[in-house]
């Protein structure tokens, strides 16, 4: 499958190759290949079980293509250390909760990790890095609390403050918006945008296509395993294709819109 | 701060002042009692800066070097090894009620010091094969994990568990076998656990393996951090999760094969002294794995105290530790289980 270039010409950070996946003799993934590009939002959508973490996790490199390649700039991850990718490449997980009580501020620290590496101590200016990124996403207030007993827009928020500290340029957000509050989807969503306009590659996960309708600049809808469509929300994010995209007949469709609009 | 000291140095400082408080205390208990002045006294005169009448330095050179001090090591050495390794496998394996025999190493140096006892080895012996079985019962529960699980956390700890019920069902059969009047006896007495069992020169032999272990579990402190939040987490963080994670079970394996090896079977430390280690300072390893080594060796020192000084004859200190253990953790519990949730 072929693609536009994303804003003109510009060489993309990430590429992604003729992607395969099995699992077993299950085929998860099949010939995707998506670029990702410095300033842009990259929003993946799909019914539950399509791939969609999955090829998050391929294009983190924690999981290895059955076939294909991922790589950054032009080297394949295969051929950089883990701490060169964690430089590059940040992920956030699905909101999750820690059996150990950390401080949020303790949290986004971790994200430092790579720069000293295994044995290496935290330096003052890590400790100078984590003290700007909090207030960034202004939760320097949370910042002595345990991150166990914050909410989870919090917590969130927390995980993309570890991700910022890391100093990558790629940020890699499995489904961040799916568990929060209207309230919270609202200020994540604004913030991960707000970080694109500032040059971050941010490609995330959702379930929701009014999420990438409001933030991102393409719009890349996967279904069993293989890419449907990609393109600006405008142009892929159809009402035929989401129908197509999620089974749901015109009628379902249309009562769920008139629901969301009202809202 | 929701933390009881705020200076973590000054903490460390006192906690060490603690424990060599605590050593010192422990070198004066026994049946021949010494004034903690006294044992400043020898030590004065063993480094040459005082002088005591040669017999008198004859009598505690033999109290407290012979006896006395390879006791007070031994309980230090254990009480770090165990609380170190407690502390780390319970990051690694993200589980806060891990301890260390988790992966079958205490049933299998158990197995293997009874074996030897059945054989009739001697003293040298019995302890080689208690630190080679546990390191076998260990490589036997990664190895089931492996080949089930292709080495993910559920598949080790399952195959941990395995391999620790093998190893318990074979000393099971090998206490069948033992002579009931002679041999059954010592391996009972041996499974509840003595420091008193080893002399100087075997104690300094341990120490450094021992102390290699526990600063091998040290230095991984952040990267504990990061792996306790998840292994994938851990890897985009740029943590190298298969050194880290099979770098701990080796370090921890040994420092509590060579620590059954020492003194038997001695419960409990390494769940309480890392859990109390936490309430003091938080979860941070580069913090608690410090606290909890000393915790550990505080511990172990007064419940070895305890052992020798509560009763004219003395009581297995694995039997204190767990009298000991189990108050100590449902008050920890009590305390933190608002961090558990």
């Amino acid at each position: 499958m072929t693609q536009q270039p994303f804003k003109g010409r510009r060489a993309p950070l990430l590429y992604a190759d003729n992607l395969a996946f099995h699992y077993d003799d299950h085929e998860v993934l099949n010939s995707v290949s998506v670029d990702v590009f410095a300033g842009e939002v990259l929003a993946l959508l799909g019914p539950n079980g399509t791939g969609k973490s999955t090829l998050l996790k391929l294009l983190l490199g924690l999981t290895q293509p059955s076939r294909g390649s991922v790589g950054l700039g032009g080297t394949p991850l295969t051929q950089l250390s883990r701490r060169t990718i964690a430089g590059q490449i940040a992920y956030v997980p699905q909101h999750h909760v820690s059996p150990f009580p950390y401080s949020v501020r303790q949290v986004v620290a971790m994200g430092r990790f790579h720069h000293s590496g295994l044995l290496g101590r935290s330096s003052q200016r890590d400790a100078l890095v984590v003290e700007q990124v909090l207030q960034r996403l202004r939760i320097d207030h949370l910042a002595g609390r345990p991150y166990t007993e914050i909410s989870g827009g919090e917590r969130q928020l927390a995980l993309v403050g570890r991700a910022l500290v890391q100093g990558a340029n790629i940020l890699m957000l499995d489904e961040p918006a799916s568990a929060l509050d209207f309230g919270h989807q609202a200020r994540l969503l604004a913030e991960l945008r707000q970080l694109a306009d500032d040059g971050y590659a941010v490609v995330m996960t959702t379930h929701h296509p009014h999420h990438a309708r409001m933030i991102a600049d393409r719009a890349l809808l996967l279904k069993n395993g293989i890419v449907n469509a990609v393109g600006t929300p405008a142009e892929v994010l159809t009402p035929v294709a989401i129908q197509q995209l999620y089974d749901l007949s015109e009628q379902e469709l249309a009562a769920f819109t008139r629901g969301m609009a009202a809202a | 701060m929701r933390y009881w000291f705020s200076c973590f140095h000054g903490q460390l400082l006192a906690l060490l002042l603690l424990l060599i408080a605590i050593a010192l205390f422990a070198l004066s208990l026994g049946n021949y009692p010494l004034t903690m002045l006294e044992i400043c006294r020898f030590i004065g005169s063993h480094l040459g800066l005082s002088e005591l009448p040669p017999e008198r330095y004859n009598i505690l050179s033999n109290i407290l070097l012979d006896v006395r001090l390879p006791r007070v090591l031994a309980a230090i050495l254990v009480g770090m090894a165990l609380s170190g390794s407690g502390a780390a496998f319970q990051a690694v394996f993200r589980n806060p009620l891990v301890s260390p025999g988790m992966l079958g190493v205490l049933a299998g140096a158990s197995f293997g010091a009874t074996l030897g006892m059945l054989l009739h080895g001697n003293w040298f012996s019995i302890q080689l094969l208690a630190f080679v079985f546990g390191l076998v019962a260990v490589g036997l529960g990664v190895a089931i994990g492996f080949i089930f699980g292709g080495g993910s956390m559920i598949t080790l700890l399952l195959g941990g568990m395995i391999s620790s019920a093998s190893f318990s069902a074979l000393l099971s059969l090998v206490k069948f076998a033992a002579d009931p009047q002679d041999e059954l006896p010592s391996i009972i007495y041996w499974l509840m656990g003595s420091l008193g069992m080893s002399n100087l020169n075997e104690v300094l032999w341990l120490l450094p393996p021992m102390l290699l272990a526990v600063l091998v579990l040290w230095s991984f402190g952040r990267a504990l951090d990061a792996m306790s939040m998840g292994e994938d987490e851990a890897r985009a963080l740029g943590v190298p999760v298969h050194l880290v994670r099979y770098g701990v079970i080796v370090a921890a394996t040994m420092g509590s094969a060579l620590s059954v090896s020492i003194a038997g079977m001695v419960g409990w430390v390494g769940l309480v002294a890392p859990h109390i280690a936490r309430m003091l300072v938080g979860p941070e390893n580069s913090r608690l794995m410090p606290v909890s080594i000393m915790l550990g060796a505080i511990f172990l020192l007064l419940a070895d105290s305890l052992a020798r000084g509560f009763s004219v004859v003395e009581i297995p200190i694995g039997i204190v530790t767990q009298c000991l253990g189990l108050p100590l953790f449902l008050l920890v519990l009590h305390r933190a289980r608002k961090g558990w949730n």
